[in-house]
This record gives C-alpha cells, sequence and structure tokens, in this order.
C-alpha cells in the first residue's frame, strides 16, 4: 500500500475554515504551534458549563479542545495533513478549571510511526505547571488523502 | 432530568429505555461536525461522558451526592455518520466514594458501537 503523501498544513488557517464546525462552535482558536506541537485555546463560555451551580466547564469542550491540540501535532509531525481517526483518548482531570478562565490545551506528538500516531498533552488555565487535565492517546492514519 | 447548558450546545435529548434508564440522543448537525459529514470526536467524548452522568444519576436517585469524573478513556470504534447519535451508561460498580461506569455510544444498531468509554467518578456524599 502507498503511504498517501501528506498536503500542506498551515495550522492557524486550518482552525479558521473549521470555524462553522464543532470546534468552531464551541469556540476552539489557535495560538501557536512547533515542530511536533500545537497549542490551542478555549474561551470560557456559559454554553460549555457543565455544572451551573459552579460555572465549572463540562469536560465534553476539554475532550474536543485535546482531541484537536493532538491532531495537529500529528498534521505538525507528519510534515502536512493526512486523514486520520481517534483510536482512543484517556483523559485525566486533575482539577476543575477556573470558571471564566481560557483553557489552553497543548498536544504533543511523541511517535508516529506509518499507521499510528502516539501523542500526549496538558490542558491549563494560566499556569502549564498546574494543569487541569493529562491527556494520552492514539490515531491511525485512514489511508486516502482527500 | 435537568440537562447543563454543555448538553443543551450539543442538542442532547432524554429518551428513557424500556426500564426508565436514560438514554441520550444527540442530533447530527454543524454543532456536533467534525470533518465533513461525520461526528466529531470530541463531541462523541462529550456525549458518553453525559451518558455516563445520566446513568449514574439514575442509580444513586439522590440529588445530594455530586459526582466528580476522574477519568475517562475513550475507544473510537467507528466514524459517526449523518444520523442520530445514541448513548447509554451502566454502572459497574456503585462504591461509597468511587462509581465504575462503562459508556457506548450508538447509530442505527446498538450492538455495532462507534464509541465506547469507561468513565471512574468520585462520589461526595
Amino acid at each position: 500500500m502507498a503511504e498517501p503523501r501528506p498536503i500542506p498544513f498551515h495550522p492557524e488557517q486550518f482552525l479558521q475554515r473549521t470555524q462553522a464546525h464543532h470546534g468552531g462552535i464551541l469556540g476552539i482558536g489557535y495560538r501557536a504551534h512547533g515542530a511536533d506541537w500545537a497549542e490551542l485555546d478555549l474561551p470560557w463560555k456559559h454554553e460549555l458549563v457543565g455544572d451551573p451551580a459552579s460555572g465549572v466547564l463540562a469536560s465534553g469542550p476539554i475532550v474536543a479542545l485535546m482531541d484537536m491540540a493532538t491532531s495537529v501535532a500529528v498534521w505538525m509531525k507528519r510534515g502536512g495533513f493526512v486523514p486520520h481517526a481517534t483510536l482512543d483518548l484517556r483523559v485525566d482531570y486533575l482539577r476543575p478549571a477556573r470558571s471564566g478562565a481560557t483553557v489552553i490545551g497543548r498536544g504533543e506528538c511523541y511517535r508516529l510511526t506509518r499507521a499510528i500516531a502516539f501523542v500526549r498533552g496538558i490542558a491549563h488555565d494560566g499556569d502549564p505547571d498546574d494543569p487541569v487535565a493529562h491527556v494520552a492517546g492514539t490515531f491511525m492514519s485512514t489511508g486516502a488523502t482527500p | 432530568m435537568k440537562l447543563p447548558p454543555y448538553a443543551q450546545l450539543l442538542g442532547l435529548r432524554v429518551e428513557p429505555d424500556a426500564d426508565g434508564a436514560p438514554i441520550l440522543v444527540m442530533p447530527f448537525g454543524d454543532a456536533v461536525m467534525g470533518r465533513p459529514g461525520f461526528v466529531h470526536g470530541g463531541a462523541i467524548g462529550g456525549l458518553v461522558e453525559m451518558a455516563a452522568v445520566a446513568a449514574l444519576r439514575h442509580a444513586l436517585a439522590d440529588e445530594g451526592v455530586s459526582v466528580k469524573p476522574i477519568n475517562l478513556t475513550t475507544d473510537f470504534m467507528r466514524g459517526g455518520r449523518d444520523a442520530d447519535t445514541r448513548a447509554a451508561g451502566h454502572v459497574v460498580r456503585l462504591g461509597t466514594r468511587i462509581a465504575n461506569v462503562e459508556a457506548f455510544a450508538w447509530q442505527d444498531d446498538c450492538h455495532r458501537p462507534i464509541a465506547a468509554a469507561r468513565i471512574n467518578f468520585l462520589l461526595v456524599r
């Protein structure tokens, strides 16, 4: 099987193009990227709250943020966009994010094979040394380029 | 059962099964779409976690207990297509301090899950 050729990928433009979809509805935006990592952010808003009494964000949007941040990290390390599917994603909720605070998700791709990408990351609300969540997961390339 | 703002953003509604246990239904639409024509993995993750919380609340039948997710592991088995996605949770063990819950999401056939999750909750009584 021929390996799919990555197509050029620009994380900032990619995040803008997906604004009409789930990530955009949540408000996920671009912050920064490097050779094998990406940082996205999720500003606090009422519609994302899971516990109305405390104003704490639901964990679902944090899963979405980290799925996207780690996906972008994979495409950075692969040198371009190749479609992939999330195989599994584990999230440890270390503490609640502060109500009203923007959550920053930093994803890293620490190992890439032809078929599988291994990722990890953290989410924090201002201090990377005091994260709100830790994630680990894998993605599988789904073959043909679109 | 009252759903939080995030569940409303996903468009969730509750449809109890024959035994009265909650099944969550998430309609397909732009709000939950990732790549065109497919449900976003994050939306599926959010749905299964909500289903786990709903199953746990149903099992506890006590609003006085607060439940806090400790961790969530989701396996994504099939792409979610342009259709309703349903999810239900199953409380594997209900302890004094910890609840272990499984949840599945499916579309047309509940025996062909699109995602499965295990969630551990801290119970604060």
